[in-house]
């Protein structure tokens, strides 16, 4: 046998197993040490995985299943940055506090929201939805009131439709003037789900 | 166009890498120089032009990092968080042919990269040369050297 025919036997060797260990290694490693500006994982809920990813500064995307994770990442990349990695170790504390919601046990999130991937009026909106009690409603339009353009209702709509972070800045509360419940990212069921076991709707 | 998420780039290159420090410093360590490539990959990463070579790039990385090995640069410890545990033994790559690997490690740095990229990695030389930094012609004249070399060490330990 050649050099060269011996030289590609290493072709041949499984090197997945050990690559994948090393590069969850470092993962955790350079999370820890503060070199990951976005860290992402993934935590389950009612409605399937949810994919969860928190800059230094709080949470600052949850998509649903529905939601293509690569996609999700890639706006992260472009928006706030692509040093993304995979490590659970930054959203343990959201991971117990969205598991103790959906059980019943918790009526507000403590962990800070990262409002990086909005602005301008989005995020106003956002930043008045966050404020709506558990077990509460408002309307788009009081929200557009309060955000500050009381005649914006359905610019509000659209803001509230663009929530990175559904469920923690709680736009299922929103809901219309008349009573109808309003659309919702992934279907109205979800947001019929989500009030029920806040007490909201009956 | 912008860069991919770190994260994808990671899953998309780490079996790539780790072959290639496998073949260059031997699995006993590999994962210590794959952690200081990543680092090192890890903080110029933002800084990337979007359109680069990407494969290219980390290779140019672990080339360095491999060659800092054999000179014995000894590094500190690099983070001190908690490292998860190994996988045992059994998903560990033999190091069969201990004297061709002995031999290849013997090799200068650059004929070692070449030779390590063409026949054990499989990239056309106009890869080879982006990821050592040469000319094709270069890269190979390094990997026509380092074969030379190689088959006259293994036919000496024979």
């Amino acid at each position: 046998m050649s050099e060269v025919d011996r030289l590609k036997e290493l072709r041949r060797m499984d090197m997945e197993t050990p690559a994948a260990h090393a590069a969850r290694v470092f993962a955790t490693r350079a999370a820890a040490a503060g070199l990951a500006d976005v860290a992402y994982t993934t935590v389950d809920s009612p409605f399937g995985p949810l994919l969860v990813a928190a800059t230094k500064r709080g949470l600052v995307r949850l998509a649903y299943p529905n939601e293509d994770p690569e996609r999700a990442l890639q706006e992260l990349a472009s928006s706030v940055s692509p040093r993304i990695l995979e490590a659970p170790g930054r959203l343990d504390e959201l991971r117990r506090e969205l598991e103790d919601y959906f059980e019943g046990r918790r009526q507000r999130f403590e962990v800070p929201v990262d409002l990086a991937l909005t602005r301008g009026f989005t995020r106003k909106v956002l930043q008045v939805t966050v404020r709506i009690p558990f077990g509460s409603v408002s309307t788009y339009r009081d929200v557009a009131t309060r955000a500050g353009s009381p005649r914006a209702s359905r610019a509000a709509g659209n803001a509230l439709g663009s929530n990175p972070i559904p469920i923690v800045v709680p736009c299922h509360r929103v809901v219309h003037t008349g009573g109808g419940l309003g659309g919702y990212t992934g279907g109205v069921q979800r947001k019929e789900f989500l009030l029920k076991l806040e007490g909201a709707l009956a | 166009m912008s860069l991919p998420p770190f994260s994808v780039f990671l899953e998309e290159h780490r079996v790539l890498v780790y072959r290639f420090l496998v073949a260059s410093v031997g699995r006993e360590h590999a994962d210590d120089c794959f952690q200081e490539t990543f680092l090192a990959a890890l903080r110029a990463y933002p800084r990337l032009r979007p359109d680069s070579n990407l494969r290219g790039w980390i290779l140019t990385i672990a080339g360095r990092k491999a060659i800092d090995h054999g000179r014995g640069v000894r590094r500190r410890p690099l983070l001190l968080a908690e490292v998860p545990d190994r996988p045992d033994a059994a998903t560990a790559v033999p190091d069969g042919e201990p004297e061709l690997w002995r031999a290849v490690r013997d090799l200068p740095p650059m004929q070692r990269a070449a030779v390590i990229h063409r026949y054990v990695l499989d990239l056309p030389y106009a890869e080879v040369a982006a990821a050592t930094g040469t000319s094709e012609e270069a890269a190979r004249a390094n990997a026509k050297e380092a074969r030379r070399k190689l088959r006259a060490a293994l036919e000496g330990a024979r």
